[in-house]
């Protein structure tokens, strides 16, 4: 028994209002303001529904929920992340796949890529494989576990890429992401190994002899503090040896969370040139700079560091104007010890996948740089398309249309809040943007036509009593 | 004032006031009666993370001749990898009641989040943290320029004097330096003129926004410059190995050639000039015997020097109320 | 900084800032008469040492000392130094961070008689600070005090030996000291102590302001 949505005046992609219907697992209807409820079957035809946002109490009928969207709140696909670190195995004491998960869908997604980098690492098909049910069974977004480029992360055998392929969790991303797979060799070969599965190797930029004990961007702000500097140069020298290698070999590479406005350039080149290159910018890379270590409050401390204002307004150029295909997160929890600490003994990374939509409307779609449809783009479609998880019956990244897969995501973008750490959904409270007011709020998503936030909560009963589709 | 941890922080009669203090305490330690009661039931730790023998015996004399008492907390061994230490001993620290902690660690930074991470409420003063900040070495370094080249020798005449006109040269590896880093603000705002001399290698990315001069060449710098004050930096032999983060300059050989100071250069600078290093010296690399134990030299009085701006800063820290300073906020609770 | 100034038109007792109860001849006449009883007192001046309290006690020091060289013309006006009792006072903790001043000792006070120089004489705690700070200087045969203005209200068992005038207070009362030297004129007032203008135990505690020589301010 699932539960039909009928979503009034609201607008797909930040279009006109309408009314969309979920049933099933499907998208069934969209149509004209008012023409909701006859599609849903008349039941929640002449349902009172009063005022804006979700009106839950507006159960017209069994099965039946209305929200309505007052004609603003914007309906776009359920968001896909590339790049999310999990945490488990391993590191449980940061974040599980359940609560991480169930901080995806708080802040809009329906799917996620888990990064390979757990104890055990993510190398061999058993380990996938676990990672992807834990994922099943907590049932929030899907998971799609990123598999390791190199034996343990270690940069120096291939790990086996074919047998997490074809294994359960149909691997497609790989990703020594933390380390850079930095031997050239090793480099070009992943890339002409995962060509046999319409693989893709996302690349984690970092010379590693130019970043030995580099602790934030070098500059001058790292000049004055005295924190040891990470040149741009490590990452863009990396970014610019391997789009030559996959023009070279042919292949599909993926740059993750490019940082510089040097490596932009260099992927505009590439692209220019025809190399299937895509590139990821993370929220944080779109609106802090390294003046932000000047606290050395190690909330700031991440990997690759946060750069210039320049740097900053390069990466919002190129994803506006199409260079970097998508915002991908780089979810990096920790615990409170990890980061409340000397900024040399703490760990790199920062949570981002509560406040990801919220920074991108921040700094793209309230500065007019890009639309609602382009948010859907960089933070459904293109990830969905790389992921290779855009096919299919229970595909992400679709256009909000009839007959796709119920995997959306509700936005107010007219709502604010203030970000505070423990009140995240995620298990660590270590997020860069403490204290900030944002624009934008997730009021609803939808897991192929589940609701797994309503009212902007995380539906905890849901899911155990409405099951995992299969 | 409640905190000593960069020089970046201090306006010039914040510095000026410092070293005028300075002074007045370096008279009373000319006397046989060297104590003083002021800090009489204060408290203050010396925190090390780091060995610095000289700076801890520094700081421990100068609480001592204001009556302080005086506890040596010496983590050393805590590397930084045991990063929670640091909140731990703060903590502690705080329930021991502590006024002040002279903080000396690896890591840049760490002061400040003793400062301000909400731990503690007693003062901090920044003994050097990683290639950060040493505030006192470069006030020690200015009240030292003071007493020779405003004062001709002697402190007297030099209340409320800055250092307005003096040149300044820096010579060594400014890239690893808190010392220079310190040196550069301090002595920018009395007035200096600072030239930083060094070879590529061991000046930072970013070294062009501050507040001085950049040169490779020492010899040009003597030449053209004229400085009035040349300071030595120590250069750690380990930086010429290829090995992790090394490889800054081919030999100790080829550094001492071009940046070393020895007699020869010592002839060419003016006259008046002092010959200045913050210790610990490696004589026959950035300065001969001949220099260090010239007349010119001033490196053994830099050490008596340290105590007098040391006790200045502790009393200028301690001994007033708190009045305007406020608590520490608990801004980090909610972690 | 400096204090304002009485301005001509106000009658001699009756100032902007209280009533004027010493004028420029009074303070002139008692400084002479304390010359002369230091003279008496020590059968001479030659082994005196005049050491005066920052700020106001230097000046009347060196006044001091020029009035002993007229009585005694071998008297050597280089014997007048400065005692800053800054780091030996008991309340620092009590008022926010003071400046330290300077303490110029003239020659050794080792086996000669010392006298300390204030400008006024009130809870005696400056004074006994001073004597601190004297110890850690030399050790003097004899300790005398000079006060130009003695306004009671001890806390110490501590007296003057040479009062200029005895000026008996009340405690909300505030003695301001003026002096050539420091504030452009010489005269001693007398006002109503100002809430919130100085510490609120009105005690001689809070050691002196940098001018003005409101003494109930300290």
């Amino acid at each position: 028994m699932t539960t039909t949505y009928i979503l009034r005046g609201v607008r797909p992609l930040g279009g006109e209002p309408a009314d969309v219907v979920l049933s099933g697992e499907r998208i069934t209807h969209v149509g004209a303001p008012g023409t909701g409820g006859a599609a849903a079957g008349g039941g929640a035809a002449s349902a009172p529904s009063s005022g804006t946002g979700p009106d839950r109490g507006a159960d017209a009928g069994a099965g039946v929920v209305e929200i309505d969207g007052g004609d603003r709140l914007v309906l776009l696909p359920g968001l896909v992340d590339l790049h999310t670190h999990l945490r488990e195995p391993g590191r449980e004491d940061a974040e599980t796949v359940w609560s991480g998960t169930r901080a995806a869908a708080a802040g809009g997604f329906t799917a996620v890529h888990a990064m390979a980098n757990t104890t055990p690492t993510q190398d061999t098909a058993g380990v996938v494989e676990q990672v992807w049910r834990l994922g099943k069974d907590a049932g929030w977004v899907d998971v799609r576990p990123v598999g390791a480029v190199t034996v343990g992360l270690g940069g120096e055998r291939l790990a086996e890429l074919g047998a997490m392929a074809d294994s359960a969790a149909g691997v497609r991303v790989f990703s020594d992401d933390g380390k850079c797979v930095h031997d050239p060799v090793l480099m070009r070969r992943a890339l002409e190994y995962v060509k046999a599965f319409d693989g893709v190797v996302a690349q984690h930029a970092q010379e590693p002899r130019l970043t030995e004990g580099a602790q934030m961007n070098e500059g001058v702000v790292s000049a004055e503090i005295g924190l040891a500097g990470w040149p741009a140069v490590a990452e863009e020298s990396i970014i610019a040896r391997d789009v030559l290698l996959a023009e070279h070999v042919g292949s599909r590479l993926h740059v993750c969370h490019l940082s510089t406005a040097r490596s932009v350039e260099i992927v505009r080149w590439a692209k220019s040139r025809g190399v299937d290159v895509t590139a990821e910018v993370t929220p944080h890379h779109l609106l802090l700079t390294d003046e932000r270590a000047r606290s050395y409050d190690a909330r700031f401390k991440v990997n690759p560091p946060l750069r210039t204002r320049e740097d900053v307004e390069a990466v919002r150029e190129g994803l506006a104007d199409g260079t970097i295909d998508v915002v991908a997160t780089d979810h990096a929890p920790h615990p409170v010890e990890d980061k409340d600490c000397e900024w040399a003994a703490a760990a790199f990374g920062m949570t981002g996948l509560e406040t990801a939509l919220s920074v991108v409307q921040q700094v793209m779609v309230d500065t007019g740089r890009m639309t609602w449809a382009d948010v859907a783009r960089v933070l459904s479609a293109a990830p969905a398309r790389i992921g290779r998880i855009d096919a299919g019956p229970g595909a992400h990244g679709r256009p909000v249309a009839v007959g796709e897969p119920a995997n959306v995501t509700l936005v107010d973008p007219a709502a604010s809040r203030t970000v505070r750490g423990t009140e995240q959904v995620t298990a660590s409270g270590n997020t860069p943007l403490e204290g900030m007011e944002l624009p934008g709020t997730v009021v609803a998503t939808f897991l192929r036509g589940r609701a797994t936030v309503l009212d902007g909560v995380p539906v905890d009963g849901a899911i155990a009593t409405e099951g995992v589709p299969a | 004032m409640r905190h000593l941890l960069s020089t970046a922080d201090l306006a010039k009669d914040d510095a000026i006031l410092l070293l005028d203090t300075a002074a007045q305490m370096a008279a009373t330690q000319a006397r046989e009666m060297k104590k003083l009661p002021t800090l009489r039931g204060r408290t203050v730790v010396n925190l090390f993370y780091e060995d610095s023998t000289r700076t801890r015996i520094s700081f421990e004399t100068a609480a001592k001749r204001l009556s302080a008492d005086v506890i040596n907390f010496s983590a050393k061994g805590s590397s930084v990898s045991k990063g929670e230490s640091l909140k731990d001993t703060a903590l502690t620290l705080h329930a021991m009641g502590a006024d002040a902690v002279v903080v000396r660690h690896q890591a840049s930074g760490a002061p400040h989040m003793l400062a301000h991470a909400g731990w503690l409420d007693a003062a901090v003063l920044n003994a050097g943290d990683g290639m950060h900040q040493h505030p006192t070495q470069a006030l020690l370094d200015a009240f030292t320029i003071r007493r020779h080249l405003v004062g001709g020798g002697s402190d007297a005449g030099t209340e409320g004097t800055d250092l307005a006109g003096l040149r300044v040269a820096i010579v060594g590896d400014v890239l690893h330096s808190r010392v220079a880093r310190s040196n550069v603000r301090l002595l920018h705002t009395l007035g200096a003129r600072v030239t930083l001399v060094a070879p590529p290698t061991l000046l930072p990315v970013g070294v062009e926004t501050w507040p001085c001069e950049v040169s490779y060449h020492l010899d040009e710098t003597i030449e053209r410059a004229k400085p009035d004050a040349v300071m030595m930096l120590r250069v750690q032999r380990e930086r010429m190995s290829g090995g992790a983060g090394g490889a800054f300059f081919p030999s100790a050989q080829e550094y001492s050639r071009k940046f070393g100071l020895g007699s020869r250069r010592l002839a060419r600078l003016p006259g008046h000039a002092i010959v200045m290093h913050p210790g610990p010296m490696n004589r026959g690399l950035e300065i001969s015997a001949d220099a260090a134990d010239h007349a010119r030299s001033v490196i053994v009085e830099q050490v008596a020097n340290g105590i007098a701006v040391r006790m200045a800063a502790l009393y200028l820290l301690l001994a007033g109320n708190d009045a305007g300073a406020g608590s520490v906020p608990n801004e980090r609770t909610s972690l | 900084m400096s204090p304002s100034i009485a301005l001509p038109g106000n009658g001699p007792g009756e100032s902007p800032r209280g009533t004027t109860v010493l004028e420029a001849p009074d303070i002139a006449r008692a400084l002479t008469r304390i010359a002369h009883e230091i003279t008496e007192r020590n059968k001479g001046a030659a082994d005196v040492v005049l050491l005066g309290i920052p700020t106001r006690g230097v000046p009347l020091a060196r006044r001091l000392a020029g009035r002993l060289a007229e009585i005694e013309p071998t008297y050597d006006t280089g014997a007048v130094g400065e005692l800053d009792v800054t780091m030996y006072r008991d309340d620092l903790r009590r008022h926010p961070t003071r400046a330290v001043g300077a303490t110029r000792i003239p020659g050794s006070v080792d086996g000669r008689t010392v006298v300390l120089v204030d400008d006024v004489l009130f809870s005696g705690r400056t004074i006994r600070a001073a004597l601190d700070a004297l110890n850690d200087v030399g050790r003097p045969r004899a300790v005398q005090l000079a006060a130009l203005v003695d306004r009671g209200h001890r806390e110490l068992p501590i007296r003057a030996d040479y009062v200029g005038k005895n000026l008996p207070t009340s405690r909300s009362e505030r003695i301001s000291v003026h002096l050539t030297e420091t504030d452009g004129e010489d005269s001693v007032t007398i006002s109503e102590y100002v809430a919130g203008a100085g510490s609120a135990d009105g005690g001689d505690v809070a050691g002196r302001p940098p001018a003005g020589g409101e003494e109930g301010a300290r």
